[in-house]
């Protein structure tokens, strides 16, 4: 509840067109209103005492009347519809723009798909929210207060009824409902774990072909295919109570309002209009009410998606500039990393680097190199400042990473990241993606320093290629050549590249290999490598062993002294002397 | 289906979605657009082979919908009756007699409300199930090549979103439509018999009606269309730039990543605003017309009345009818839009059920007990599309127990060499043949059970590490299990466990790593014993330690089976006992390790390039 007060938020800047539309609204409720007071003056002045002119005009009266609440509802309609629009479109700008402003550690607990759902599924239930709120859910307590005062206005004693059955009514449907709510959320769950069984199936389907396991994969899916539809029935049969029973309720008021009505009529204390009156309060007292019924399950299913928004709206970015950060002025390229300590929960019990003291030179060549989970990634995303540093610090030309502007710092690295993600838009819209007003030669340049422009003028259409959703589809070596290619236009004096390698066979392995050999020429790189082959020309190569370095040195020096690397070394390129005489022979 | 899947929804990441009657909400006027199903008969009378096990709950379900509707039609004229009759007699125990057959007609009306709705939950939760499980089923029994023109994403879109739209399809239309005909045309009929100028009269405003809702409908499916369209652009910004934030932010792009989306955001915002403003004039008109419908029934029923041709009763009867009449007429649209939804969800799930899988059973096909394992490529083509050839003239034999390494560049048709001795594609030409036996001869389920294969990408249940391993051979006891993790080296890291085989591996299995997760994959293929083994060897990102026991694993597996691998390292290679250079879909060399590095050619390049000049340096 608390996350729907906070959607006011959004509201605030539309709040002139929100209360003047709420004004309409509650215009429209008074109109309605009056039309079964109209009929109760048709029937009991024109009809019971015969006067023809008061029956034209009042109808007439109605038409108009009903004229101008439709202006109204109208009105009131197009507001609304501009107000959660306008609102929900602020919502979700708001919150890409806030996803863009998460760093790594913030982005490594979120999932995409996650994402993805705050942004469609929970904003569309609070635009849904925010429209029915401006429209039925004020409407419908408007409705029936309206028609209680009036009916207490016209005949206490048959309102009383009303003020029986609308509270009754209501407790019926709170049981419901705290009933209800357990038993959908069981269906969820239970659809949940049906889709899980899917997911895997259809992702496994080469597994259960090889091994033959449909039958046993039919039989896992009924079972909760079963369990599921038991729990839906269940839902639908506690439903079924319940939609009636409160139309029940709104047909007692009918009964009543005739019999008890009627007794009056017969005493001369009501008149005929009067209950036909009463029986149009109540059809639009009780409707409203029945209605109250889905609100509420709308409501919670808006609360909960509020909530979710919210959260993720204070999701603070784990790296902020400081507020007296500078540009960092151009660079040369020293870098270094002084008793560097890192642990993804700031604490220390499940630290990923430990005291890491590397430094490289304007011009070296730094290859990484180790196990999976040896802390790798996480050492060169210290440098762009992804990470900050838990203990100690990362310096670039002696200017601690922390203390300048990120955009001056991260402009002047050129990356390439574990995945090489392309963005929908032309082959030279992704090259020029860190800088959009490069020339075509320096575009054409950086691809061809990549290795990526012969097979680049291969494609159909060139550099005009389209690429992403609906575009040409790139292998993973050649999207890593064009990724490549991005970061080189950058010029940049450090280059990071991690694992660039990984994903691509032997032969285009080579290819970018040469690629990279060429371009880190004068420039600080550092490379992360999961080969031996990629690392041999390093001028250093640290091996990190369990977020610690075991060994630096060049590829004899630590053939020599790294126990560790020669076994890398051996596993990957076969340590048997057959080869060796190979060569010999 | 293709056809279809431009249709469906563009980017259907919820996967799951609420598919519980309650959680639809309101459904408040417009919608989107109607999407159509193409033959609506055709898939009409499929759907009713579904309903048919129910007939005789249908026909029930029927009988109380309509008695329910009469019922509803019957008590506005008790009302006028009581008026009429009684208040105007002033006969109170005649009213009192009255308000209880009243009451009587709603009790038994709500009664009969409730037997209906609560028979047809079950109705529609079982055929729903059944759908669900013959979909499931029938996409077990479909052949790799379906799988790899479908994406998961969208075979997952079929089993939940169309699945849902038929649920409210069937839950709603069905009964809705019958009582909203019912309450009409009764109302319609009922009013007449009682007054026929009346009727008449009021009735004047049900074509201004009928032409409002159609124009008023067409106009916003349109309108709704481009929102849709916006929607989708917006969707795909907003997943290229989340999926890609980590470059974004590296890139310091934010600013205009967000000026992207705003331009798609701000289009749908318009378009949204343009399309619902439309879509909500509706109900205030049609309420107008509805207030315009009492306000005839008033003054012409009041001049009727004056000139004695009808009675006060009546008018409050057709004053009640009014405000009954125009609900059902109107939930009529939305039900045909509900009804359409639920028809081209059916037909997509039909469109999957109607496929036939590529590679089926010959009706005598043989069942191959034992094999020995030799294998025989004889002038092999292949393509998986028409003129794109993958495989040409591909020719090898292997020896039981022999070793093959497949060696060349991506894209050269390895993965396709070891696919089809499995039969997951059928080839286009030749023939592949298992100690002699075509494949094609052979009942699919006996030959794979002897193959074992051991992929790239490892994919794991979210099951314990126990059952993981049984997937191999379900009647494995535990021992058995344990014995093959031991024999695949993984018994080491599975004992250092927090519950050891025991421990429910999370979905994809996150929590273990890629070299433990190889692991795991190797012991299921051991517990399976395979007479032949497939191989496809991880490229990397594996950890050092690891990769020595998974090769260790491998070399013990391999033992006195025939295998074949697709080896990306040079000890595998070295190991093999023919290896087979493929190129372009060909092979191109053939013969040991140190044959072909004599012969100078293609592989003698490939192994200079990469592993000679590394060994070079390593003497240096």
């Amino acid at each position: 509840m608390k996350s729907l007060l906070r959607l006011g938020r959004f509201l605030k800047r539309y709040r002139l067109s929100m209360a003047l539309s709420l004004v309409m609204l509650a215009g429209t409720v008074a109109t309605d209103l009056a039309i079964p007071r109209m009929t109760q003056t048709v029937i009991d002045r024109g009809i019971l005492q015969r006067d023809m002119s008061a029956i034209l005009r009042t109808s007439l009266a109605m038409v108009g009347v009903t004229a101008v609440g439709a202006g109204l509802f109208i009105g009131n309609s197009l507001l609304a519809v501009q107000v959660s629009q306008s609102a929900t479109a602020d919502l979700r700008r708001d919150l890409f723009t806030h996803i863009q402003s998460l760093s790594f550690a913030n982005l490594d607990r979120l999932q995409t798909g996650q994402l993805m759902t705050r942004m469609t599924n929970d904003v569309m239930q609070i635009l849904q929210f925010t429209l029915l709120t401006m429209r039925m859910f004020v409407r419908a307590p408007l409705m029936i207060v309206g028609s209680v005062s009036l009916l207490l206005a016209t005949n206490w004693h048959l309102a009383l009824i009303m003020l029986v059955l609308i509270p009754a009514a209501m407790v019926v449907f709170w049981l419901f409902a705290a009933k209800a709510q357990p038993m959908f959320l069981e269906v969820q769950r239970r659809l949940g774990q049906l889709n899980t069984v899917l997911q895997e199936n259809l992702s496994g389907v080469h597994v259960v072909k090889a091994f033959v396991r449909a039958r046993h994969e039919s039989a896992r899916y009924d079972r909760k295919n079963v369990a599921l539809m038991e729990q839906a029935v269940a839902v639908g049969h506690l439903l079924a109570v319940l939609l009636p029973f409160l139309q029940l309720v709104t047909n007692l008021g009918t009964v009543a309002v005739v019999g008890l009505g009627g007794l009056q009529a017969i005493r001369g204390t009501l008149s005929v209009g009067q209950i036909v009156a009463f029986n149009s309060y109540i059809t639009s007292t009780m409707f409203p009410l029945a209605h109250l019924g889905m609100m509420v399950s709308f409501i919670s299913a808006a609360a909960a998606s509020a909530k979710r928004v919210f959260d993720l709206l204070d999701t603070a970015p784990q790296i902020c500039e400081r507020p007296d950060a500078y540009d960092l002025p151009l660079i040369k390229g020293r870098v270094a990393l002084e008793k560097v300590a890192f642990s993804y929960d700031g604490h220390d019990r499940r630290s990923v680097l430990n005291d890491i003291d590397l430094t490289a030179e304007p011009g070296e060549a730094v290859a990484i190199l180790g196990a999976t989970g040896a802390g790798k990634t996480t050492l060169i995303n210290l440098i762009p400042r992804f990470y900050d540093a838990s203990a100690g610090r990362v310096t670039i030309d002696g200017v601690d990473v922390r203390e300048v502007t990120l955009n001056s710092l991260r402009s002047q690295l050129g990356l390439v990241l574990q995945e090489s993600i392309l963005f929908g838009g032309t082959i030279r819209d992704n090259i020029r993606y860190g800088r959009p007003e490069a020339t075509e030669e320096q575009v054409v340049a950086a691809a061809k320093a990549a290795q990526a422009h012969d097979f680049i003028m291969r494609l159909p259409e060139g550099y005009d290629s389209w690429v992403g959703q609906r575009g040409v589809n790139l292998s993973g070596g050649e999207k890593q050549r064009v990724a490549i290619a991005r970061a080189l236009l950058m010029d940049p004096r450090i280059l990071i590249l991690d694992d660039s390698t990984s994903s691509v066979d032997v032969q285009t392995e080579i290819k970018i290999q040469r690629a990279l050999e060429r371009v880190m020429a004068g420039r600080t790189s550092f490379i992360v490598a999961q080969r031996v082959s990629t690392v041999l020309h390093a001028d250093k190569i640290v091996v990190l062993d369990r977020g610690a370095i075991t060994a630096i040195g060049t590829h004899s020096e630590l053939m020599e002294g790294s126990s560790i690397y020669r076994e890398i070394y051996a596993s990957q390129l076969g340590d048997d002397q057959r080869g060796q005489q190979h060569v010999s022979e | 289906m293709s056809q279809n899947d431009a249709r469906s929804r563009p980017h259907s990441t919820s996967g799951a979605h609420p598919g519980t009657p309650m959680m639809h909400g309101p459904r408040t006027g417009g919608g989107g657009p109607i999407e159509k199903a193409r033959d609506r008969r055709g898939t009409l009378k499929r759907l009713a082979a579904y309903l048919r096990r129910y007939a005789v709950h249908l026909v029930g379900v029927v009988g109380l919908v309509t008695v329910a509707s009469l019922l509803d039609i019957l008590s506005p004229y008790l009302l006028g009756l009581a008026i009429d009759r009684f208040i105007a007699s002033g006969d109170a125990a005649g009213l009192l007699r009255l308000s209880l057959v009243m009451f009587g007609t709603y009790l038994t009306a709500r009664v009969a409300q409730f037997g209906q709705q609560y028979v047809m939950v079950g109705i529609t939760q079982r055929v729903l199930r059944a759908l669900r499980g013959d979909l499931f089923d029938h996409l077990q029994t479909l052949s790799l090549s379906f799988f790899d023109q479908h994406t998961p994403g969208e075979l997952m879109s079929r089993l939940t979103n169309d699945v849902d739209a038929i649920q409210i399809g069937l839950s709603h239309t069905i009964t809705e439509t019958i009582a909203a005909v019912l309450s009409v045309a009764g109302i319609v009929i009922a009013m007449f018999l009682l007054n026929f100028w009346l009727a008449l009269g009021g009735l004047v405003v049900v074509p201004l009606m009928l032409w409002l809702t159609t124009a008023v409908a067409r106009r916003t499916r349109r309108g709704f269309r481009e929102v849709q369209a916006g929607l989708g652009q917006m969707n795909a910004v907003m997943e290229e730039n989340i999926s890609g934030a980590r470059v974004v932010e590296a890139f310091g792009r934010q600013g205009r990543a967000v000026a992207d989306f705003q331009r798609a955001n701000v289009r749908v915002r318009d378009a949204s605003i343009r399309a619902q403003s439309l879509a909500m004039m509706l109900p205030p008109l049609l309420m107008v017309l509805g207030n315009l419908h009492i306000a005839v029934i008033g003054g012409l029923g009041g001049w009727l009345a004056l000139r004695g041709l009808v009675s006060v009763g009546i008018i409050a009867t057709f004053i009640v009818y009014a405000l009954r009449f125009f609900r059902p007429l109107r939930s009529l649209a939305e039900l045909f839009s509900t009804a359409q939804a639920g028809l081209a969800g059916s037909e997509r799930v039909f469109d999957v059920l109607d496929r036939v899988a590529a590679v089926g059973d010959r009706p005598d096909a043989t069942e191959l007990e034992e094999i020995k394992g030799q294998i025989e490529f004889d002038g092999v083509n292949f393509q998986y599309v028409r003129d794109v050839p993958v495989l040409t003239d591909v020719s090898f034999s292997v020896k039981p127990g022999q070793m093959t390494a497949l060696v060349g560049p991506t894209g050269a048709g390895k993965t396709t060499i070891v696919s089809l001795v499995s039969r997951l594609y059928d080839v286009t030409q030749g023939a592949i043949r298992i100690d002699g036996h075509d494949v094609r001869d052979l009942k699919q389920d006996r030959l794979r059970r002897q193959l074992g294969i051991v992929l790239q990408d490892t994919f794991l249940f979210s099951e314990t590490v126990m059952e993981n391993i049984r997937y191999g051979r379900l009647d494995a006891t535990d021992e058995e299990c344990v014995a093959a993790a031991h024999l695949a080296n993984a018994d080491q890291f599975i004992e250092r466990l927090p519950q050891g085989y025991q421990t429910p591996l999370s979905e994809r299995a996150s929590n273990l790593s890629e070299g433990q997760r190889q692991l795991l994959s190797i012991a299921r293929a051991a517990l399976a014993d395979p007479a032949i083994l497939i191989l496809d060897e991880a490229t990397s990102s594996v950890d050092t330690r690891t990769e020595v026991g998974i090769h260790q694993a491998l070399l013990k597996l391999m033992e006195g089976r025939t295998t074949l691998v697709i080896a990306h390292r040079l000890s595998t290679i070295r190991n093999a006992d023919v290896v087979l250079v493929i190129d372009q879909g060909r092979i191109i060399e053939r013969g040991t390790h140190d044959e072909l590095l004599a012969q100078r050619g293609f592989y003698h390049d490939l192994y200079m390039s990469q592993f000679r000049r590394a060994e070079v340096l390593g003497q240096g």
